[in-house]
């Protein structure tokens, strides 16, 4: 109790930058549930080929200690190399997971069985990526791969500094970062889902998809718009995350993606402004509880929240009946 | 001929829904299929606005084979659906709604759309009072209304309204048949599916009895009204 109480400050501020990650995440769950009524069970591996994309360029670009403009360059650099690989990694597995399937008016459950194998499948082509340097005798890049079962590290090092006070806190730059550009995505994005043609196209496809096809609403386009959208988000959330936690491996899109779910779901899924409250709630109940109960206990804390709250708001916390989400 | 529809065949599995039925809408006219429930009407309007595939037949839109052209590339050509049940959407407000409807045009960016707007508002006053609502907390009729102004957003050359009466008290049914022949006299052609007998064949040109999945008798809306068969079957003896 001494422990939340003294460190209540910074256990919200950074449960909030971690939460922040898992809103991003949890949005591509909850946007492809959305259209397609579908839990899209590989977008934790969509994830996690971003923080390779992210670790790579980076990399590759000498990165190293960095701070003011270089820093800068490297965070955007990491960035765009996470949220385009994510992106095409999300669209590649609409087009070869699902869209076959949809095609051929599958039942539901087998396309949600080709989601578990899909995620399987990216995870182990990461977890077994030094092969195909055996096959070409490529082992100059075997530094980019490090071992492959193991973690790898994110070679930007950005040095802490505490930029400003909330009560007792002081609050570091990466918190700083993390929280200001997760919230100015979100802040894009659900713009774009209210305000924008293209935004209410996926919104007519999540509330009514045949009505949105006389509307002249192309419902594959939508799909593929969503899963762009959940691929760029989980590229962003990536790079926020290499930030937080230094390094990333193949299995890294498991847990989180599995908090994320639990973050879209606690908002009431289907539901875009739910995912985001359902995420920071995440992240700081967690942190909570690790002070509570020690930090084994965090993973705990979570579900069973989820689990109250599913009882007592079996929708979620913002979700209406499927009917009205708003996707 | 604005719509032919030839030998059209529409099954659900192995149950054939519609069988080789045949008809015609010209352009102007308001035409309607009347028949009960699970006669086929609600098969045949999805089939002319492309939510259903054909087993066999064709279907024809101004002379060009639409047949097997997806439903989201229907409004283009000018074919708007207000459909059974209403269909709006129900997370969005009436503004929003009516905003869908014209989310195909091309000249979705001009003035125009507010013209077409204000038309919509012109037909149906209750929408402009309620445009900041969100439609799911709108009343039976509120939507239907709503339904049918977003399909005139549209612009359409052909309007399908699927069972715009349903569920709705006889001082709006009246209302909305009203507003039916309005819109048609403003020079849309529509094309009504209806289990509203009486008030169909009253606004109608023509129209077509569908019994199941098939037609069994066609002529003006007159002439159906007046004759004994129908009126026994479908008008409970008097009109």
């Amino acid at each position: 109790m001494d422990l939340l109480l003294t460190h209540f400050w910074e256990l919200t501020i950074t449960g909030l930058a971690i939460g922040a990650v898992y809103s991003l995440v949890a949005l591509g769950y909850t946007l492809v549930y959305g259209v397609l009524r579908l839990i899209n069970f590989a977008h934790s591996e969509v994830f996690m080929w971003g923080s390779f994309a992210a670790v790579w360029v980076l990399m590759a670009a000498g990165a190293g200690k960095a701070s003011g403009l270089g820093l800068a360059g490297y965070l955007i650099l990491g960035l765009v190399a996470a949220m385009a690989v994510s992106a095409i990694v999300a669209l590649l597995l609409e087009f070869v997971a699902y869209r076959p399937l949809r095609k051929r008016n599958s039942p539901p459950l087998i396309a949600l069985i080709s989601a578990i194998g899909a995620s399987f499948t990216l995870s182990e082509l990461m977890g077994l990526r030094d092969k195909p340097l055996k096959w070409f005798n490529a082992s100059g890049l075997q530094d980019y791969l490090g071992r492959p079962r193991e973690n790898l590290p994110f070679p930007l090092q950005v040095e802490t500094k505490r930029l400003f006070y909330v009560f007792n806190y002081h609050v570091s730059n990466i918190d700083v970062i993390v929280l200001v550009s997760a919230i100015v995505m979100m802040v894009i994005l659900d713009q774009f889902i209210k305000r924008s043609r293209l935004g209410r196209g996926i919104r007519a496809v999540a509330q009514d998809p045949e009505a949105a096809a006389l509307m002249g609403v192309n419902r594959d386009r939508v799909i593929r718009l969503t899963f762009l959208i959940g691929g760029l988000m989980a590229g962003a959330a990536a790079m926020m995350y290499l930030l937080k936690i230094g390094v990333t491996r193949y299995n890294a899109g498991f847990i989180l993606g599995v908090k994320a779910f639990t973050a879209a779901v606690l908002g009431g899924i289907g539901n875009l402004r739910g995912a985001l409250l359902g995420g920071f709630i995440l992240g700081v109940a967690e942190n909570y509880g690790s002070a509570l109960f020690g930090s084994n206990w965090k993973d705990v804390v979570a579900f069973v929240l989820l689990v109250v709250i599913l009882l007592f708001r079996p929708t979620g916390l913002l979700g209406e009946s499927l009917g009205k989400a708003r996707a | 001929m604005l719509l032919e529809v030839d030998e059209l065949c529409v099954n659900y599995g192995r149950i054939e829904a519609i069988r080789n039925i045949s008809f015609t809408v010209r352009e102007g006219e308001v035409v309607t299929l009347i028949g009960a429930n699970g006669a086929g009407k609600t098969t045949t309007m999805k089939t002319v606005s492309g939510l259903r595939p054909v087993r066999q037949g064709t279907v024809r839109f101004q002379g060009e084979d639409i047949t097997s052209m997806p439903a989201h590339e229907r409004p283009v050509l000018g074919i708007a659906q207000s459909p059974e049940g209403r269909g709006c959407f129900v997370g969005m407000t009436v503004i929003e709604n009516l905003d869908m409807g014209a989310y195909a045009r091309p000249d979705r960016k001009s003035p125009r759309i507010n013209e077409d707007r204000d038309r919509v508002f012109g037909l149906f006053p209750r929408l402009a009072e309620r445009r900041s609502q969100v439609a799911g907390t709108m009343s039976g009729g509120e939507q239907q209304m709503l339904a049918i102004g977003r399909a005139l957003m549209a612009n359409p050359k052909l309007l399908l309204l699927d069972e715009p009466s349903m569920g709705l008290a006889p001082k709006l049914i009246q209302q909305i048949f009203d507003i039916i022949t309005e819109i048609n006299e403003q020079g849309t052609t529509v094309l009504l599916v209806e289990q509203n007998a009486a008030q169909a064949l009253k606004r109608a040109h023509r129209a077509y009895i569908l019994e199941t999945g098939e037609i069994v008798r066609e002529g003006t809306g007159d002439e159906l009204a007046n004759d004994p068969a129908v009126k026994a079957s479908y008008l409970g003896g008097d009109v």
